[in-house]
């Protein structure tokens, strides 16, 4: 009996592990609309006014330019499931691996490439002044921060002694006290290097159509309808996906260790509580800081990548 | 001579096939057609059977051998072929097989042109070369068949002689590698002064004699010599101006194979003939490989010849190599054979890939090139439309090379990215600091040779044409697309099935000296690959899956879900104006940035020439021209230098020559007296 109810929760607990993060991704995006909205004495949306934008954008018409070729319509649906692949590596509310095979940080490292480089592509394809610098931007802060997060989350590999990211979770969870110092300093390797992968400030402005600092706006810019509606979701995944790493590799207190129902519980909430947190740094520095100019950017990834080396050598 | 159908009678018969298929096509050199048939024929069967036999010794671990004695003492031709050899005969067989196949209708355009009956010729006599090198078993005979592969390659690339540019690549071409072979010879000369002999096999039996001196210097000598074929910064000059000066089938073989003769021995020497080696060889490799690979993707970024950027790559990618074959070095030294098996299986692993996806690219390139006659990424443009086959397999090469999941270049960085992790683990502070600047220079050339392949890719055929040397393109024959189409499959495949391929690679680092049998095999099945006690673990059918399975997944639920909306087709609104080519992002534009960014490495220059109306007044201008260039710092820092110093100490050499007859009949007097000299008092 006791079996029986393990499978359900495994079951239930992997269906999780693929939909929650596609599910939730809008509504973390509308808590930091709305966060910021306050923090600036604005009222702003419904937290659920990202669900509404991408239900509209999916029944919309379409608008093609005739140059653009297969890659452009092409790149939305693989945008989507890079992004969703790799969300399905990383440690939402347990420890355990749900699936084998996954959660290596490589590969979903690689695999968010992916999407990035045919995404860069599209850009290029429809031949507009626009896309083609959204590109050649997004590529050159992509190609600068991946060593970041390579760097940041490989200091905890080698504390937790396996590439698996689950497993980094569950090794972090049990650190001594003293080891936290390099894993501080990984964490703001790792924040740094992730803004920039979200396309968040001070790198990128979400928020943003002009013309002179846009990146992440610039390529999608002659997207519309069922695609565009694709590519603001995987924008919106991508981001919890990295608020998700942060909260559960660097600060992985309260996931559960086993598969059963108070502990998988309590963890939901605690997850969904430390993102909640995550939500107001991300909201905080979006409110206090202004965006960068663009070749002053290449610097503060340099420091993430020297950041994250430098907790490597403190960590034996 | 060995029975007719043993494996050792086909050692010797298959670089004879390639010579007498030179010698064919020579003969029938009046018949351009012909000539071209006969050439690529010959290769074509000599290529299937190098592969069957390669695959033979593969898989039953045996080894062949043949050895004929001359009457010169120190020479023999001797051929042995072990699992290390017969892998490298593999992936030379695998690309000469397709380029021969690709360069039957490609070659066509040179007709009447240029001499065919010579380039089969030499092509033939190159692929020879490169066959035996990887067998030969005596230094000397090495030595000559080494010299038969580079001047065969000197002559390829020289072949479009109308071309001033070519002539002076290859130029500087013969003079590097002649530079490099005097270097090899040193060091053979060396070992043979310590052991007596030429034959490798007596070397690798008395080298743990060879003093501590004698071996670190036949390091140096042999990393130079060696390194320079390879192409490693800096002794890489010759290589982005002679690979692209050839014809586009022999650049895939030279980037694709040839340079990897000189990892190929590399490996032979220092983990085979002389293991074991002190630990800071292992090192010198890494960061020579840390260097190379960010290096090589930055000079790639800021060039917009095709065929220069995709030789700039491969020195990107030998560097990759150089940074598994350093690490295996290392970790054999300090005694950690399962780890460094690992990191050797990374270099092998990623030689094979380089060789399928470079060979791809080349080709793709050889393709768009003869299409537009043009190798300018500023003159491409929308190609995608007028060659959609060539354009998706370009693309595939590209996201192998750019080592994106799922294909072959992703699991051999992946390997490559394991072998430094287990470096950054290990104990020593100083260790730890080189191996954590060498994964940091992986990270971020991996992303860098992302952004050039986005840049490649997206000028050459996405948007619109941006000159009229796109408007006659079309589709290549069908067996140019065919030669493609299976390289692009081997990319997959090998992406794929990297279990099996693991487990294949380390029973040939275990056959090597350095192992002696005692490398471990990672726990690799066709599912999955686990390394070091689980360390890390992946599985490449589930990542396949996956990726495809997700896009189709996404892609029948949207449609599944919303009902086919309207799709109107409509131009870009461009403010009012007609949308012109000039609209579009240039190649160099694209990567100004990442240039901008690295200017204290890559010194770039910029130089504007403006021609006024009236030079007087200089108000307006009539034709501005902007030049930017990078400085070529390894002339001026590297090369400039030595040369200045070689031609100083010549000077002094030249007072002696006084050019009078009896000025020389006193040197020749005085020599003589001195050596009677010597004589008498060695006699007392």
């Amino acid at each position: 009996m006791e079996g029986s109810g393990h499978i359900v929760l495994s079951i239930l607990a992997g269906i999780l592990q693929i939909v929650m993060l596609p599910l939730m991704a809008p509504l973390v995006t509308g808590i930091i609309r709305k966060i910021k909205a306050l923090l600036q004495n604005r009222e702003g949306a419904s937290v659920l006014q990202p669900y509404r934008d991408i239900g509209k954008l999916f029944r919309k018409d379409e608008v093609i330019n005739p140059d653009a070729s297969w890659v452009f319509r092409f790149t939305p649906y693989l945008l989507f499931s890079t992004t969703v692949v790799a969300g399905i590596s990383v440690p939402l509310i347990t420890t355990i691996r749900i699936f084998g095979f996954t959660g290596d940080f490589l590969t979903l490292v690689y695999t968010l490439a992916l999407g990035v480089f045919f995404l860069a592509l599209a850009g290029m394809d429809t031949g507009s002044s626009f896309g083609g610098f959204g590109s050649s931007r997004e590529m050159t802060v992509a190609a600068l921060s991946e060593g970041g997060i390579v760097f940041s989350i490989l200091t905890l590999a080698i504390a937790a002694r396996t590439t698996n990211l689950s497993s980094i979770a569950a090794a972090v969870e049990l650190l001594p006290l003293p080891s936290l110092i390099p894993v501080i300093l990984a964490f703001s390797g790792f924040l740094i290097a992730m803004l920039a992968e979200t396309g968040r400030f001070p790198f990128d402005n979400p928020a943003t159509h002009l013309e002179l600092t846009m990146i992440h706006e610039a390529m999608i810019l002659e997207y519309s309808g069922r695609k565009l509606a694709l590519i603001e979701w995987a924008s919106s995944i991508r981001l919890v996906l990295f608020i998700s790493l942060g909260v559960n590799l660097f600060f992985p207190w309260g996931l559960a260790s086993s598969v059963t129902f108070p502990l998988l519980a309590v963890s939901t909430v605690l997850y969904l509580f430390k993102v909640l947190l995550f939500c107001f740094l991300i909201a905080g520095i979006e409110t206090g800081m202004a965006k960068l100019r663009f070749f002053r950017l290449p610097d503060l990834l340099f420091t993430s990548f020297i950041l994250s080396a430098i907790a490597i050598g403190l960590m034996v | 001579m060995p029975a007719l159908g043993t494996i050792d009678f086909w050692v010797f018969i298959i670089p004879a096939w390639f010579i007498a298929g030179a010698v064919v096509s020579l003969l029938l050199t009046r018949y351009d057609h012909a000539a071209n048939l006969a050439g690529g024929l010959f290769a074509i069967t000599g290529a299937a059977a190098g592969i069957l036999f390669a695959v033979s010794i593969l898989m039953s671990g045996t080894i062949a051998s043949i050895s004929m004695p001359t009457s010169f003492p120190w020479l023999s031709v001797s051929f042995r072929v072990d699992s290390l050899s017969a892998f490298f005969v593999l992936i030379i067989s695998l690309l000469v097989l397709l380029c021969s196949v690709y360069a039957l209708p490609y070659v066509k355009h040179y007709y009447g042109k240029y001499n065919i009956g010579l380039l089969g010729f030499m092509y033939n006599i190159f692929i020879a070369g490169m066959i035996m090198v990887v067998t030969a078993d005596n230094g000397i005979f090495f030595l000559i068949v080494w010299e038969i592969m580079s001047l065969a390659s000197y002559f390829l690339v020289i072949f479009e002689r109308d071309n001033p540019e070519h002539i002076r690549a290859g130029s500087v071409y013969f003079i590097m590698t002649h530079t490099g072979t005097a270097f090899i010879l040193l060091a053979f000369l060396l070992l043979y002064r310590t052991t007596g002999s030429f034959d490798f096999a007596v070397i690798k039996n008395s080298a743990s004699a060879i003093p501590p001196l004698v071996k670190n210097t036949v390091f140096l000598l042999a990393l130079v010599g060696f390194g320079t074929k390879a192409g490693i910064i800096p002794f890489h000059t010759w290589l982005p101006s002679a690979h692209p000066s050839a014809p586009s089938h022999v650049s895939a073989l030279m980037s694709g194979v040839m340079i990897k003769t000189g990892v190929f021995m590399l490996m032979r020497l220092f983990l085979d003939i002389m293991a074991p080696s002190p630990g800071w060889w292992g090192l010198v490799i890494v960061a020579l490989g840390a260097v190379s690979a960010l290096l090589g993707v930055l000079y790639a970024l800021s060039e917009h010849d095709i065929k220069k950027l995709l030789a700039y790559h491969s020195i990107e990618n030998i560097g990759i190599i150089f940074l598994g074959l350093g690490s295996a070095l290392f970790f054999l030294s300090i005694g950690d054979e399962a780890v460094a098996a690992l990191c050797l299986v990374a270099a092998l692993y990623h030689t094979f890939n380089h060789a399928v996806f470079k060979g791809l690219l080349f080709l793709g390139a050889g393709t768009v090139i003869s299409e537009t006659h043009t190798r300018s990424l500023e003159e491409y443009g929308g190609l995608i439309k007028y060659m959609p086959q060539t354009a998706f397999l370009f693309l595939t090469g590209s996201l192998a090379i750019s080592a994106m999941p799922p294909l072959n270049g992703f699991i051999s960085e992946w390997l490559t990215f394991q072998a430094l992790f287990s470096g950054i683990q290990l104990r020593s502070a100083f260790v730890r600091g080189v191996f954590t600047l060498a994964a940091g220079s992986l990270a971020l050339t991996g992303g860098l040779a992302a952004a050039c392949f986005v840049k490649v890719f997206g000028t050459t055929f996405l948007a619109r044409p941006r000159s009229h040397a796109v408007s006659h393109a079309s589709e290549p024959k069908l067996s140019m697309r065919a030669a493609m189409a299976v390289l692009a499959l081997l990319t997959v495949l090998l992406g794929l099935f990297a279990g099996p391929v693991v487990s294949i690679l380390s029973k040939v680092a275990a056959e090597l000296g350095g192992f002696a049998g005692r490398a471990l095999a990672p726990p690799a099945d066709v599912w999955s690959l686990g390394l070091r006690d689980g360390f890390a673990n992946i599985s490449m059918p589930v990542v396949f899956a996956l990726l495809t399975g997700g896009t189709a997944v996404v892609f029948f639920a949207v449609r599944a879900v919303f009902q086919k909306g309207r799709t109107v087709t409509c131009r870009t609104w461009d403010c009012g104006a007609d949308l012109s080519p000039r609209m579009e992002i240039t190649a160099t534009g694209f990567s100004r940035s990442i240039i901008m960014i690295f200017k204290g490495i890559l010194k770039p220059t910029q130089q504007t020439d403006t021609e006024y109306n009236d030079a007087s007044m200089r108000y307006f201008p009539k034709t501005s021209v902007v030049t930017l260039k990078n400085a070529n710092i390894y002339e001026t820092y590297f090369y400039r230098p030595l040369v200045n110093t070689i031609t100083r100490i010549s000077g002094y050499f030249k007072k002696i020559q006084s050019g009078s007859i009896n000025a020389y009949v006193l040197y020749i007097f005085l020599t003589l007296i001195g050596l009677l000299v010597v004589y008498v008092m060695r006699g007392m």
